[in-house]
């Protein structure tokens, strides 16, 4: 009879065992599911052109997403400008100074942001550029991306900032330089490799979003004049069009796809080669 | 001895300033939302929440479609994640060979990072055709939202039911091998328990992920403003429903509205993230 509760419980573990690793499995696999799926679809569709053109009407051949490239590069470049170093000085007072009900009251309000939606954010940005300029344009898609970076390269920064031993600010401060030159030229330094991926991912996660540039960035079927007119983004233009009812823009969006999944991996397995002979 | 130079404090001052920008951008985002979207709350009242004709064309607000389908998508798809997600982290922390399942764990983390509007990409050209092939009458649904969503929050629940499953104390668990149970039993006798506000934290913070949620959504949902009591009836979402509309609002009525439902959003986003952030922190604590 025990041999028999034995032989149940060992059927249950291993009954187990497999259920979960059918569940490891499923959660894994369709990263590359995806990943083979668009390499597939989009690889038939990108060429040189491709890259190099702007878009031609529907029908006509030979059409590219060379001003949403452009566009992108130019609307995620600003918003690092703007978020990046707001995020990281942010980030220094709170790992060096960040006590007491001021700091407590910034970190609340870098959580309540970063939970927020980036539908909202764009609402924000639309509310604040869009409405009273009475314009779509390429800087209110860029204030919307920043607000959503500055807060993940806020509390990112302070997390390395945290990881300098204390050890370091003690010998710099011994030899009599200024607490300010310390943080500056010593502290951010130390830390330099991990805000730097920090802000790394942070630009290719809003290098992805779509949401808050529909009714700010908007789209443009041109080479965009300027930052204070409407811009195609790589993203926005997938998202139009995958939701056209046309066949080539479909095979456009596959291939467009490609292209922005291969930057946003890249730099996400990038920087986390990078940081690895650290962390371990 | 606390004397502050005149650089220290000036290099103090300006730093506390930019850390105040964030402070300043949530304040400034609450208000504004508040602001723009008045004159709907005035019109209507809080039964702006719970009636369900949404014709702009006659200014006639409710957003009780929009609520349903965003809160019924959301939940459709903690439904598959979270089993699978906890399934997923037991195998990796638990059972799998360190290689395998760090292998496993940069895949995973990997699928967060792949942009929702690629994953809305699949959603239509394989998602929708194969739901049709279901039996699903139009392809796109409530249904097929709720799928796509559960693949975007996945790899949350998973990796963060692996860093608490991590905190479990050995002791506890060489204790019961100890006593001769089985690596399941483990799990299920000491290492699940332990982990539970963890794990509720965890799916808490998916969930405020998937409510927000706006390109996967838009592209499969159907956007159709109607509560249907069938998952393969098209629906809508909130967030799917400004940015559908917001871009062509002709009336500043539709636009106030659409920034109404967009404080609603926030609103229970920020409630959902305080519960999330209540469990882990009471996490942290006890680590």
């Amino acid at each position: 009879m025990n041999a028999a509760v034995y032989a149940r419980r060992k059927k249950v573990n291993a009954l187990m065992f497999a259920l979960t690793a059918a569940c490891a499995a499923v959660a894994s696999g369709t990263l590359l599911a995806i990943l083979g799926y668009i390499a597939w679809k989009g690889a038939s569709a990108l060429s040189w052109s491709f890259l190099m053109n702007l878009p031609r009407p529907v029908g006509e051949p030979g059409g590219g997403i060379a001003n949403s490239i452009v566009g992108s590069a130019k609307v995620v470049g600003l918003a690092g400008a703007l978020g990046i170093p707001v995020g990281v000085l942010g980030g220094v007072y709170l790992a060096e100074y960040g006590r007491g009900r001021y700091a407590f009251a910034v970190r609340y309000a870098a959580d309540v942001m970063n939970g927020v939606p980036s539908i909202v954010v764009g609402l924000f940005a639309y509310a604040l550029i869009v409405h009273p300029m009475k314009k779509f344009s390429a800087l209110s898609g860029s204030v919307a991306l920043a607000f959503i970076m500055v807060p993940i390269v806020l509390r990112n920064t302070e997390e390395f900032l945290r990881l300098v031993p204390g050890t370091i600010r003690e010998a710099a401060l011994a030899l009599g330089v200024p607490r300010w030159k310390v943080t500056l030229l010593v502290i951010l330094p130390t830390a330099g490799r991990g805000i730097v991926t920090g802000a790394l991912l942070a630009l290719a996660r809003v290098a992805g979003e779509t949401a808050p540039l529909i009714f700010t960035a908007f789209g443009n079927r041109f080479e965009g004049s300027g930052m204070l007119n409407p811009i195609a983004t790589l993203p926005h233009t997938i998202y139009t069009y995958a939701i056209s009812p046309y066949e080539d823009w479909h095979d456009q969006a596959w291939a467009a796809a490609l292209i922005l999944m291969a930057f946003v991996l890249a730099v996400n397995a990038a920087t986390r080669l990078w940081l690895r002979p650290r962390s371990t | 001895m606390n004397v502050e130079r005149t650089g220290d404090r000036l290099f103090r001052m300006a730093i506390a300033g930019f850390a105040g920008v964030i402070l300043v951008a949530v304040l400034a985002l609450a208000w504004q939302l508040a602001r723009e979207s008045a004159s709907t709350w005035k019109a209507f009242g809080p039964s702006f929440l719970w009636t369900s004709t949404w014709d702009p064309v006659a200014d006639v607000f409710g957003a009780l479609p929009f609520l349903y389908g965003t809160v019924v998508s959301s939940l459709l798809a903690l439904l598959i994640a979270v089993p699978l997600g906890v399934g997923a982290a037991v195998f990796l922390t638990e059972l799998a060979p360190k290689r395998v399942a760090d292998l496993l764990m940069f895949a995973i983390e990997l699928l967060a990072a792949v942009p929702s509007v690629i994953l809305g990409l699949m959603g239509i050209f394989i998602l929708v055709p194969f739901m049709r092939a279901l039996g699903s009458p139009y392809g796109v649904g409530m249904l097929t939202a709720g799928l796509i969503l559960s693949f975007m929050i996945l790899p949350y629940i998973t990796t963060i039911t692996r860093e608490v499953l991590l905190t479990v104390p050995r002791p506890l668990k060489e204790a019961m091998y100890a006593l001769g149970a089985t690596r399941w039993e483990v799990v299920r006798g000491v290492s699940l328990p332990f982990a539970r506000s963890g794990i509720v934290g965890a799916v808490f913070l998916s969930l405020g992920r998937a409510l927000g949620e706006t390109m996967a959504v838009t592209m499969v949902i159907g956007n159709t403003p109607r509560i249907s009591a069938s998952l393969f009836d098209p629906g809508y979402s909130m967030a799917a429903v400004i940015a559908n509309e917001l871009a062509e609002a002709a009336s500043d009525a539709h636009l106030s509205a659409l920034v109404a439902i967009g404080l609603t959003l926030m609103a229970v986003t920020i409630v959902v993230n305080g519960a999330a952030r209540l469990m882990l922190s009471r996490l942290g604590r006890r680590r």
